[in-house]
């Protein structure tokens, strides 16, 4: 396998997992669980929707003075003994990074669960510069033996069955017994957490992600289920988190308001298992903790999100929910989207981070559905961002000539209505004619990935306005008008008055006479 | 006396060209509720330009729309979809123009789905219709997510003598149309519609209907294809107590008569 980015063959890659049964397999554990689990959880709690309202405002209040929050962050962490580092790039956070674990003299670093370090590839760079990245939350440690992409924000190895991962651990954990059994998945967390156990106590450096920086107190937060991260946090003697500039918010009261939906948004929990709040480093009384501790704040084209039409994506909480309930991720999964960041949410923010060249393909593949949006604990807009792409890929000509040239012709015909009603009209009884013996098609020209699978219905004839036209000017055929009833009590045993009832068919696909045209 | 409501209908590009019958069913409807209904000329509501990032083709459309319809009381429109477009995009497609905003505004106030309109705003809560047979209801994601729409269609369904309802599982999940999706992304589309074919035929009805033909097109064209014993219609035609028009991609009358000697 490998990591690197491929979202510009999207629709290849989603050809592909379309057709590996293991992966859909997994596919369908997402599918059928996350969202009845979800629903369950928040109908367990009446005022979710309040709290989703409260949610999206904390965000957006943030966003909106966020340079006056990072600055207020800053002073704490300081004021707590920390260090904070500003890295507009990601080659500069990556840098910091590297500098600070050179300058504890590190040969390991253990790494809590992390998104924006899978975004700015900060194992990549550790490694071909001599220092071994370990991942510990068991997700992403799989995954980083494969050598892979997450395919999951939230579940990086949901991609994998049992025996995948078992293969793995054999190949990987070299030293075992080869008779082992790994069959349960009990078996092969104890395996991975002894592995982990050495890894945990040899590390140097920690790096840990965040899911919130609050500013009144310099605090970084991390929500986990494994309490890998409270491992890497405190073992190491340096801490270093890794957080992009969105995870600010004001106070721990805010902080509390978002654990509220965030959870319930994830993995239908109420609360995460673990909740660590990291304040700075070991203080003389502390009976553990690092002696350094370091927050690299990631820029990496946030700013410029923050001040376009792109600001809304920047209140997302890394829930995972868009992609749990999306039914392109149900049929695709995550690697199809050829980065870090897959369904609704990363089809708006890899665009911005790979360029509409490269990734454009991931805001067009939606139905604009809306179920992202419905479920998102921070209201994101998705469907509208997604199109906001879009209008960027059009404007820079980008997208296949065909579908291209398709819609320029659409739109001659659509914005000529006279124009559109005779072509319309000329082929639309052509096709009723065409189609009128089998009433569909199995294939047609210019729809055959449509009817590759399925049939297309035949036209039934003359256009509804044609026919209302007919019908309006006294064609006695056309012309019957049921008298508005005083609603409707009495059985209706009149025929319908639609002139594609048995009575009339056999004119269906030839119109008594030509409309008449009224050019504007 | 309380006038007649003039309604504009904004029959939609797929009833205009494909089934007619469906803007008969919704006039049907509309003239029984006591509106009075004209079709001023149009073509389309301009979603496909805006959905591919086309906004001046959306615009021209859209100007279009909003002058052919700015002189009725109410826009009705027999597909979640499009009435979407109206209602929720136009105002964002002339955010910010002084001169086409509050025109915008003001159509996508008084635009409505035709069931939305019919229990909504018309209190309709009969209808003579019968039809003999167990339906299962597909909530398009525009209906039941822009729109709200969910309880309107299924309330009229209620009425319709002779009609059980048989829900499906996942009724807020796509069905994989999406437009210029399913010619774009067909294998993806094929795999969304294949597990709505299957809720549909597990639901054990032999009728399936929805308010829009875009979804309907869809997954009639799945069960066809897979020869699924189910009927597909737009709901306007049940309502209307409209039967006779064969379902989508059925043959027609005639020509089945003439296929059997």
């Amino acid at each position: 396998m490998s990591r690197a980015a491929t979202s510009e063959k999207f629709a290849e890659n989603a050809r592909r997992a379309l057709a590996d049964t293991a992966l859909q397999g997994a596919l369908g554990f997402v599918e059928t669980n996350f969202p009845a689990r979800r629903r369950a959880v928040v109908e367990a709690l009446p005022e979710f929707d309040a709290l989703r309202d409260s949610a999206r405002d904390i965000k957006a209040h943030t966003l909106a003075h966020l340079d006056l929050y990072l600055e207020a962050y800053e002073a704490r962490v300081r004021a707590s003994g920390g260090q904070v580092h500003f890295a507009p790039t990601a080659a500069d956070a990556n840098r910091i990074v590297l500098d600070i674990c050179r300058a504890a003299g590190a040969r390991t670093v253990t790494k809590g669960k992390s998104m924006v370090s899978e975004e700015i590839g900060v194992n990549e760079h550790l490694a071909a510069h001599g220092i071994v990245p370990v991942e510990t939350d068991l997700g992403e440690y799989i995954i980083q033996i494969r050598d892979e992409l997450p395919s999951h924000i939230i579940m990086p190895a949901v991609h994998l069955d049992r025996r995948q991962i078992a293969d793995d651990f054999r190949r990987v954990h070299v030293g075992l017994p080869a008779d082992r059994d790994l069959g349960t998945a009990a078996a092969l967390l104890t395996e991975a957490r002894t592995t982990l156990r050495e890894k945990f106590l040899a590390a140097d450096v920690g790096i840990t992600g965040a899911n919130f920086l609050i500013a009144e107190t310099g605090s970084s937060v991390i929500v986990t289920n494994e309490g890998n991260g409270d491992l890497t946090a405190t073992l190491p003697r340096v801490h270093i988190v890794l957080a992009s500039i969105e995870k600010l918010v004001p106070t721990l009261d805010d902080m509390a308001q978002l654990l509220r939906v965030l959870a319930r948004s994830a993995t239908a929990q109420e609360m995460s298992v673990y909740t660590t709040i990291f304040t700075g480093p070991r203080r003389p009384d502390d009976p553990d903790g690092p002696e350094q501790y370091h927050v690299v704040i990631v820029d990496n084209g946030r700013s410029a999100m923050l001040a376009g039409e792109f600001r809304d994506m920047l209140r997302c909480i890394r829930c995972g929910a868009c992609m749990n309930h999306c039914p392109v991720y149900h049929a695709v999964g995550g690697h199809a989207y050829g980065f870090v960041y897959p369904g609704p949410m990363g089809a708006v923010l890899t665009p911005s981070l790979l360029g509409v060249e490269r990734a454009g393909s991931l805001p067009d593949a939606s139905t604009f559905c809306g179920r992202c949006e419905a479920v998102c604990p921070v209201r994101i807009p998705l469907p509208r961002l997604m199109r906001f792409w879009r209008d960027r890929a059009f404007s820079r000509g980008l997208g296949s000539t065909v579908s291209r040239a398709g819609l320029a012709a659409w739109g001659v015909l659509a914005k000529r209505p006279w124009l559109y009603r005779a072509v319309t009209g000329a082929v639309m009884r052509l096709l009723a004619r065409l189609g009128r013996s089998r009433g569909r098609f199995s294939t047609l020209p210019l729809a055959g990935g449509f009817t590759a699978t399925r049939d297309l219905a035949a036209p039934q004839g003359a256009t509804f306005q044609a026919q209302w036209r007919r019908r309006a000017a006294g064609d006695p055929a056309a012309a019957h008008r049921p008298a508005p009833a005083a609603k409707a009590t009495a059985l209706r045993t009149v025929p319908s008055g639609n002139p594609h009832g048995r009575a009339s068919e056999p004119t269906v696909a030839e119109p008594v006479r030509a409309e008449p045209e009224t050019r504007p | 006396m309380v006038l007649p409501k003039r309604v504009g209908l904004l029959v939609t590009c797929l009833v205009d060209l494909i089934r007619p019958s469906v803007g008969f069913a919704a006039v049907r409807l509309l003239e029984e509720a006591g509106c009075t209904v004209d079709v001023p000329s149009q073509t389309c509501c301009g979603q496909p330009a805006f959905n591919a990032g086309d906004r001046s083709t959306a615009r021209r459309i859209a100007e279009q729309v909003i002058v052919a319809f700015e002189p009725f009381d109410y826009v009705v429109v027999p597909s979640g979809s499009c009435a979407g477009q109206v209602r929720l995009h136009y105002p964002e497609l002339f955010q910010g123009d002084p001169a086409w905003q509050p025109r915008a505004d003001a159509v996508a106030a008084k635009t409505f789905e035709l069931t939305q309109f019919l229990v909504d705003v018309c209190g309709v809560d009969a209808v003579a219709a019968r039809c003999d047979a167990t339906v299962t209801y597909h909530d398009s994601c525009s209906s039941l997510r822009e729109l709200g729409v969910r309880d309107q269609p299924r309330a009229l369904l209620a009425r319709v003598d002779g009609l059980t309802l048989a829900e499906s599982v996942d009724t807020d999940v796509c069905c994989g149309f999406g437009g210029t999706f399913c010619v774009k992304y067909p294998e993806i589309s094929d795999r969304m519609v294949g597990k709505k074919a299957a809720a549909v035929t597990a639901s054990g009805a032999g009728m399936l209907l929805a308010a829009d033909l875009g979804c309907l097109i869809n997954i009639a064209g799945k069960l066809l294809r897979d020869g699924a014993p189910v009927e597909v219609r737009h709901v306007a035609e049940v309502l209307a107590g409209d039967l006779d028009t064969p379902p989508l991609g059925a043959p027609s009358p005639s020509t089945r008569e003439k296929a059997t000697p």
